[in-house]
């Protein structure tokens, strides 16, 4: 596949302005850009869903038109979409086939488990044809998005952030699959904007900044920081900068917890942790060990079945979140589109919605707009969040300028501890150097931070702590200044003893 | 003993027919992602011109097929609304059942005046399927039921197997559940959910027509007495599909049956009454088992922004 000076300008906007690209065959080749460099356009054009202003595409040699996903399909090219095109009430079959079942009207539905499962021993991509697919895990559930492009005779397969939704270790299932796509000679167009894993993963990185294709490099001769500094177009500090730590007092105190989540699992197991003024405790562990239900209940968003919450000399155990707030917790949840902002409401109701009730934004009941817009562009000035428009829905925003503003709204309440819940998930680089930074500032100002993380590179450049947790248990708290990949990596598997075993 | 009375299961599968048609018919509707609230008065212009046109064509039969035309052109109406300009399905639906009692009201005396429907209207015929009126019990159950009895019994197997065992069946459910992830797999979402909606009225029409030519023989205003909402409720309670919605309305078929036996008991006939529509309510509520709605369903789908 080839393609020349693409373009895609809409009003106003041009989201790609001049990509070349040469995509030879069975290479893997990254695409690598920031939020809002135009990888999803390009995306779009490549498969259908958009038409391109000027420039071409060029595929098997012949100059492609594609008007709608279909003809892409038929021609060979196979997508898989970050957000997957899967219907979780059918089977792995169903979906693979479906548009293209085996039967003339009744639906042979041995004979498309069959090819289903061919097609699976024929990629070396394990996976039950008969399994509903809303009961697989993420990772099983990308497989079924790939062996739906091989169902339709991909010939080259496209990943859009394949990565972005999952564990450590299906990723390495998904590099293996990569590898094994590429010694059968297909390429593969990945896009990230995640720097080591397009370091580990591809052959040649193309990277976009702006709407352009700045340059294609070899990887064997790129390193993070060339590649960063590419893709933000200056020099940019990839590890966090930050002064020892001071910490002080206990700030909360988690006595033997016990939670269940809402389908009444137990996820937190007998807890015991502490978290200390002026120091970060960062808290690693596999998706789905119970990091994100312990963040809930420390903010109130489940309850506490056994066990004890002592925040600042107090017992909170059995308080309300808004309590909770009031007396100083701030929470950035995991889902920020769920549990952090209301979406349809502009960034000034956003702001203001933990303390709509008191002064100076609301009086007798009566929420007083002009003194809110005036908080919420003030925090948009500090927070740089972008565009800078109070009057914007929280829908409207970028990911990364989302999670600004839930920031803005927790930081700026002057609270005791945070609880930062996956602050960066999906945020390109330029985004989470800014949020590093402020929880390093709020660390550095007194206040406790329990930074909750899938991302292991997080946990190690910024905790003072890593408290490691599997199975709902803390396994073992090490200084983060010792801390080295490997072993927090086999910590949070849940083995404890110094074995010879190192992850790769 | 009420219970051993083979009479009461008779009347229990007669009062189902009119429950079970448009709760399969919805079923269609709402597993290719379209919400039809509208069965209450498709039912009515079935019901109304079912009786219209057996009279004026003195065949019950044309007035079947004149039923199933009105009934899903309806249907399209309800259709074009929901999908092509993204309607809200509630709000269209109720009008359309709204629209169906004031039109069928006036259309029934303009038509007929204030003696009603004339009473030499032509019905369709009770059968007695031979060999099974033989079996002891069961026979009596079968003996003389409306033909649409067993159609519907053949509906039923048919339209579970249809949905669950062919393409187009398999298509139907993943339009109602992903549309896009349909689309983009070349699947013409719109034409699938027009095809659905418009099953739904056919189905509706024929419970309707099951009341005005295949119990009696006549039409009175609103005689089709919250039966498409009850409809709407065992297929909520059969779990979104034909062969659940049959057992859910034998269900609501029996409170009925029920009602009717016990008011010879000596027990207010007006609390009896009350019985499917308690059941209705504790079914909507959720109350009896876990149901889960079609993931889609109710969405609008516009392929242009996505």
């Amino acid at each position: 596949m080839e393609i020349v000076d693409l373009k895609k300008w809409f009003p106003g906007v041009k989201a790609n302005d001049g990509v070349n690209l040469t995509l030879c065959a069975g290479e893997v080749h990254a695409i690598l850009g920031e939020n809002g460099a135009g990888k999803s356009t390009l995306m779009k054009m490549i498969y259908g869903l958009l038409e391109p202003t000027a420039g071409e595409i060029r595929f098997m040699g012949k100059t492609v038109h594609f008007r709608s996903p279909r003809e892409a399909i038929h021609a060979g090219i196979g997508m898989v979409h970050q957000h997957f095109m899967l219907i979780p009430a059918l089977t792995v079959a169903e979906n693979v086939v479906l548009g293209d079942e085996p039967g003339r009207i009744r639906f042979d539905r041995k004979e498309a488990q069959r090819r289903v499962y061919e097609l699976s021993e024929k990629y070396r991509l394990a996976i039950d044809p008969s399994a509903k697919v809303g009961t697989l895990s993420v990772g099983l559930q990308q497989r079924v998005e790939i062996l739906k492009a091989f169902y339709r005779k991909a010939k080259l397969i496209i990943l859009d952030e394949p990565t972005a939704l999952l564990t450590p270790q299906e990723t390495r299932e998904l590099f293996s699959i990569v590898h094994s796509l590429k010694a059968d000679g297909v390429p593969v167009l990945f896009i990230s904007h995640k720097l080591d894993e397009v370091l580990e993963i591809s052959d040649r990185v193309t990277v976009m900044r702006a709407g352009k294709t700045v340059e294609t490099v070899e990887t064997s001769s790129a390193t993070p920081q060339s590649l960063a500094n590419l893709m933000v177009g200056r020099e940019v500090v990839l590890r966090v900068e930050k002064s020892p730590a001071h910490p002080g007092e206990p700030i909360l105190q988690i006595r033997n917890l016990h939670v269940r989540d809402a389908g009444r699992m137990e996820r937190v197991k007998g807890v015991d942790l502490e978290l200390r003024r002026g120091e970060i405790l960062g808290l690693a562990g596999i998706d789905g060990n119970g990091q994100f239900e312990l963040a809930d209940a420390i903010a109130g968003l489940l309850k506490v079945e056994q066990g004890q919450l002592i925040f600042d000399g107090e017992d909170i155990t059995r308080w309300s979140p808004a309590e909770r707030t009031r007396r100083g917790i701030a929470y950035v949840p995991q889902d920020r589109q769920l549990d952090g902002l209301v979406l349809s409401f502009d960034l000034v109701e956003n702001t203001i919605l933990r303390d709509f009730r008191k002064r100076p934004f609301a009086k007798t009941g009566v929420i007083d707009r002009t003194a809110a817009s005036r908080y919420t562009e003030r925090l948009i000035r500090e927070f740089d969040v972008r565009p800078p428009d109070s009057s914007r829905k929280a829908s409207e925003l970028s990911g990364g300028n989302q999670q600004k503003v839930i920031l803005a709204r927790e930081v700026s309440r002057d609270p005791l501890m945070l609880i930062a819940a996956q602050p960066t998930r999906g945020l390109d680089v330029g985004a989470i150097e800014g949020i590093h930074r402020q929880l390093v500032r709020l660390r550095d100002e007194g206040k406790g931070v329990l930074l909750v993380s899938l991302e292991l590179e997080e946990i190690l450049s910024l905790s003072d702590r890593i408290a490691v947790i599997h199975d709902g248990r803390i396994v073992d708290i090490v200084p983060g200044a010792q801390a080295t990949r490997e072993q927090i990596g086999l910590l949070m598997t849940g083995s404890r003893g110094h074995s010879e075993v190192s992850l790769p | 003993m009420i219970f051993s009375d083979p009479e009461i299961w008779a009347a229990t599968l007669s009062m189902a027919v009119p429950l079970a048609l448009p709760a399969i018919g919805g079923t269609f509707s709402e597993r290719t992602g379209v919400v039809n609230i509208a069965m209450e008065g498709i039912m009515l212009i079935g019901a109304f011109f079912a009786v219209t046109f057996s009279y004026w064509t003195g065949s019950a039969w044309l007035g079947l097929l004149a039923a199933l035309i009105c009934g899903g052109l309806t249907a399209s109406a309800l259709a074009w609304g929901a999908i092509r300009v993204s309607a809200d399905q509630t709000v269209l639906g109720m009008g359309i059942n709204i629209f169906a009692a004031g039109l069928t009201t006036f259309l029934l005396n303009t038509l007929f005046g204030f003696n009603g429907t004339p009473i030499n209207t032509p019905k369709l015929p009770n059968v007695s399927i031979p060999g099974l009126d033989k079996i002891p019990y069961i026979g009596v159950i079968f003996q003389n039921q409306s033909i649409l009895v067993y159609i519907m019994i053949v509906l039923v197997i048919v339209s579970h197997w249809f949905l669950f065992h062919t393409r187009l069946g398999l298509r139907m459910r993943s339009v109602g559940e992903h549309p896009l992830a349909a689309d983009t797999l070349g699947i013409n979402v719109w034409r699938i959910r027009y095809f659905g909606v418009i099953l739904s009225g056919l189905f509706s029409a024929l419970g309707g027509a099951y009341l005005s030519i295949g119990v009696l023989n006549g039409f009175t205003a609103n005689m089709t007495n919250g039966r498409g909402y009850i409809a709407l409720a065992a297929m909520i309670f059969g779990k979104w599909t034909p062969l659940g919605s049959f057992g859910a309305a034998l269900i609501f078929g029996f409170s009925t049956a029920l009602g009717i036996v016990l008011q010879g008991q000596g027990i207010s006939s007006n609390l009896l009454q009350m019985i499917p529509y308690a059941l209705t309510i504790l079914a909507l509520a959720g109350l009896v088992g876990r149901a889960v709605a079609p993931a889609a369903d109710g969405i609008p789908y516009d392929p242009r922004r996505s």
